[in-house]
């Protein structure tokens, strides 16, 4: 890479060490995370949430964690026993591996022992494909978790999974098109330098960003589209049949996916880590990511989620044309400009 | 009017008022203006809006609706029926109670039992009251019946127990002499709670 000739070399030591970075702090978030949704829910319908766990129920996270660790791990009698071990660890993994080619804290230098760390764990040159396709692929773990339990709200939750992944992947990725073909880069870093300048894409770009939002809805599950696990509908679809840590794995990859999307629009459409007027850089891209977090808490109190139809309807005849048209746009305006 | 016309059911051929709905699209012009017409009605936004500003209420403004049950409650209505209280007189501290056996007798699900003696000085003295609040149905009888206001109904309603006789001797439901001062007399079955004209609101018509 051009951008990487003028930094210090990266070494492995210097990727490992960003690796078990990542892996901590989206961990923790990612379980801090469930106490942060508890509370905002609670505000927005004027309760208190979780309080009596230490200080306004910080320890709840604790609490919570050693109630996963500690129950019984259960595995259905007529459930495929293999597949129902390896869906959940799919969720969580294919999250945390998204993450490693998403620059997630400004680089560093650790004084002393002079290593270098990168902002991204690897700097692939196709970032942005690579993590779509990474929470893609996360998508198994729900599939395979509601086919695997030999349950019929798992069936459920699994077909609903494919629905969802068939209708809003197309709208993902032709909604990050439009950015990309302005670019002219698939690496994240490119994204941040675009945008150097202060104007964020998403000035270029509404469309695309709406597009890209509903359809990071759709790739977390959150409300509007969080039909795989609808209590009201199908108990808890594709998780019906877990406990215990299995079920906090699907958990901690949600949330991460959370994190990841947040991060995605951040550096895509929200001018990434870049320094704005006097406030530094790596507090302006903390600062969007949470607020696309809180974002998506703020949407799951206010608004009711729709039905599986609903979803293929919005997805197929209203955003992929409307994404297909925006493509086509910047295109000629593209070639008319440039 | 007669009979027929009521068992017309025919809605065509009879003056309904019908509501006046939206006209569902028929056209797919008609549907793409829906669509438009509903992807940018800010509705949504309403919506986003009304979370962040109750959000803002409950944070900023003290209107948290919680009520924290075990530390806080909420008044109850003094017609409540809850767990029985013996009554003493405020003058001579002495319990209230004659011993005339209304109570017991009225009790209609027979779960007050009584026996009484005569004291040294020939007056009736009850030597042994419990009420089975296993059986008790809180109808009220007894507090209904007794003409010296001994028994009434108090405010005790977390009637979840360990054991029976936690509060079903007469020494537990009696008032403790030192706290006679704090007796509060029975307002009767037709009183209103403390907090009625706070909860009296208009009816919501408006939604």
């Amino acid at each position: 890479m051009e951008t990487a000739t003028m930094l210090p070399e990266v070494t492995a030591a210097g990727v490992i060490i960003k690796a078990v970075l990542i892996l901590a702090v989206i961990a923790a978030i990612a379980g801090f995370g469930t106490y942060i949704e508890r509370k905002i829910l609670a505000f927005m319908q004027r309760r208190l949430g979780p309080q009596h766990v230490g200080p306004y129920g910080l320890l709840q996270l604790a609490a919570d964690g050693i109630k996963l660790f500690t129950k019984e791990d259960i595995i259905p009698q007529h459930a495929n026993k293999i597949i129902f071990a390896v869906a959940p660890v799919i969720t969580a993994a294919t999250a945390f591996i998204a993450l490693a080619a998403v620059p997630v804290f400004p680089d560093f230098t650790i004084p002393l022992l002079d290593i270098y760390v990168p902002s991204i764990a690897s700097d692939v040159n196709v970032g942005i494909l690579f993590v779509l396709g990474m929470m893609a692929a996360g998508l198994y773990g729900p599939l395979l978790a509601g086919m695997a339990q030999a349950n019929k709200w798992g069936i459920i939750g699994s077909a609903r999974t494919a629905i969802q992944f068939l209708s809003y992947e197309v709208v993902t990725g032709l909604s990050v098109l439009a950015p990309i073909m302005m670019v002219g880069s698939l690496s994240f870093v490119d994204f941040n330098n675009y945008q150097a300048d202060g104007t964020w894409m998403v000035v270029y770009q509404p469309v695309a960003f709406v597009l890209f939002l509903i359809a990071g809805f759709a790739e977390t599950n959150r409300t509007p589209f969080d039909l795989l696990e609808n209590e009201a509908e199908i108990i808890s679809g594709y998780v019906t049949e877990y406990s215990g840590m299995r079920w906090g794995l699907f958990f901690i990859g949600e949330y991460a996916n959370m994190i990841t999307i947040g991060v995605i629009a951040s550096i895509v459409f929200l001018g990434g880590y870049n320094d704005f007027w006097f406030i530094p850089g790596w507090i302006m891209i903390i600062g969007k990511i949470a607020f696309s977090f809180f974002f998506m808490l703020w949407v799951r109190a206010a608004w009711p989620h729709i039905r599986p139809d609903q979803l293929m309807w919005l997805c197929w005849k209203v955003l992929m044309p409307l994404a297909v048209v925006n493509v086509v746009v910047t295109g000629i305006v593209m070639m008319i400009i440039g | 009017m007669s009979l027929e016309q009521f068992k017309n059911r025919n809605v065509g051929t009879q003056n309904y008022v019908k509501l006046d709905l939206d006209h569902s699209p028929t056209s797919g012009w008609c549907q793409f203006k829906q669509v438009v017409k509903r992807t940018f009605k800010p509705e949504l936004f309403v919506g986003l809006w009304v979370t962040l500003r109750e959000m803002g209420n409950a944070l900023f403004r003290g209107k948290m609706h919680t009520t924290q049950y075990p530390f806080e409650k909420l008044p109850i209505s003094p017609r409540y029926r809850a767990i029985h209280d013996m009554l003493r007189l405020m003058e001579s501290g002495n319990y209230r109670c004659i011993g005339c056996g209304l109570c017991e007798k009225i009790c209609i699900s027979n779960c007050i039992t009584m026996e009484t003696k005569y004291d040294e000085n020939q007056r009736k003295e009850v030597s042994e009251y419990t009420i089975n609040f296993g059986r008790c149905i809180f109808c009220g009888y007894c507090a209904e019946v007794c003409p010296e206001l001994a028994i009434v109904h108090g405010q005790r309603y977390e009637t979840a127990s360990e054991q029976r006789a936690s509060f079903s001797l007469f020494e537990d439901m009696l008032t403790p002499i030192d706290q006679l001062n704090l007796q509060q007399e029975y307002q009767g079955f037709g009183a209103v709670s403390p907090n009625a004209d706070e909860n009296i609101k208009k009816t919501p018509l408006a939604y």
